[in-house]
């Protein structure tokens, strides 16, 4: 198909008709029936990709994608289709835990992450407060807390590495999954956790 | 069977068998998991998916494996109801992004350990442990002139 014909971004209904008239969309092939102009299957199925199309019927039925995509403004379809074709395809291929299992996955990265951070910052604050008890002269007696300085920031490095807190400990928001996951073991395998593509 | 097949029917339908408004027989591959109290677990998969779909991805599927997959299918159908445009596909994309923050922090978090050591490595061998700060330097996994 000629670059000119552009029927991968949300098209007009003169690309519609211009798609039909050279080759039916993979959703109007795959369903075999003709591709009428205005099908709003067109936009987002080219015929290159019958794939796409295939795993999105399998898992969702041609008429749910129809009702969703109806329900949603024009320029939100697009994304709207992309994210059902990785949901579909993840489904595909762990038919079990589609792809919850990323979402499983990708939580525990998370959690391991944030548990080394925790003990990198921890090494900080423990080099940071060995300094400070090298620096300090040594106090004549218990009494001498009361007279030391005012308390003040350990080190500069805090600011450097943007840890501007009083606790000296950066924790990431977390990200609030809207319901929590019912298991706590792997998945079906820790395989292509995040794989079809991240930037939606 | 009859008398059996009887008692099923007397006894409250799946969720499923309900919504879909047929019988729900001994055998229906919906009724372990769409209990008749928790109608809305089914609605939304059936708005997702739908029931035939669902059934298909069922059949498919060991016994032992069915409870967890619809589980994720439910939630990934709620997760699309409350956002149809990306499902639970945002939250993966949230997740990613969450990571790549993490691993800068880290990254930065574990240099600033390395160079503290360092410094008191070299404060400590100012007092006279030269000896000890190439040992630990050696043992050190990550080295400042490595980049």
């Amino acid at each position: 198909m000629p670059d000119g014909f552009c029927v991968y971004s949300p098209c007009t209904e003169k690309m519609a008709s211009s798609s039909s008239y050279n080759s039916p969309c993979a959703a109007c092939k795959f369903l075999r029936r003709k591709c009428m102009p205005g099908c709003i299957f067109a936009p987002y199925f080219p015929p290159e990709e019958p794939q796409k199309f295939a795993n999105v019927h399998k898992i969702f039925g041609a008429s749910n994608v129809t009702k969703l995509l109806n329900e949603l403004p024009p320029h939100q379809r697009e994304d709207a289709v992309n994210s059902l074709a990785y949901e579909a395809e993840a489904r595909v291929r762990d038919p079990v835990y589609g792809c919850v299992g990323a979402i499983s996955f990708l939580q525990r990265q998370v959690q391991r992450l944030q548990k080394e951070l925790d003990a990198a910052n921890s090494d900080l604050i423990h080099y940071a407060c060995s300094e400070i008890t090298t620096a300090l002269p040594a106090p004549p007696g218990p009494s001498s807390i009361q007279s030391m300085a005012p308390r003040q920031r350990p080190i500069d490095h805090y600011d450097r590495i943007g840890m501007g807190n009083e606790g000296g400990y950066y924790e990431a928001p977390a990200i609030p999954t809207p319901y929590n996951l019912p298991w706590n073991d792997n998945p079906s395998g820790e395989n292509n956790a995040a794989g079809g593509g991240s930037n939606m | 069977m009859k008398e059996s097949g009887r008692k099923q029917g007397a006894l409250s339908p799946c969720a499923a068998c309900k919504l879909l408004r047929r019988r729900c027989a001994e055998d229906c591959v919906f009724a372990p998991y769409f209990p008749p109290d928790e109608p809305h677990k089914f609605a939304s998969v059936h708005k997702v998916f739908g029931a035939s779909n669902v059934n298909k991805m069922l059949q498919e599927l060991p016994e032992h494996q069915r409870r967890d997959a619809v589980s994720s299918m439910v939630y990934e159908a709620n997760a699309r109801v409350r956002d149809p445009v990306y499902g639970c596909v945002g939250a993966i994309s949230s997740l990613q992004q969450q990571i790549h923050s993490l691993q800068t922090q880290l990254a930065a978090a574990q240099a600033e350990v390395v160079h503290m050591r360092m410094r008191q490595f070299s404060s400590s061998s100012n007092t006279g442990g030269a000896m000890d700060m190439a040992v630990d330097q050696a043992n050190m996994g990550e080295s400042l002139w490595s980049c």
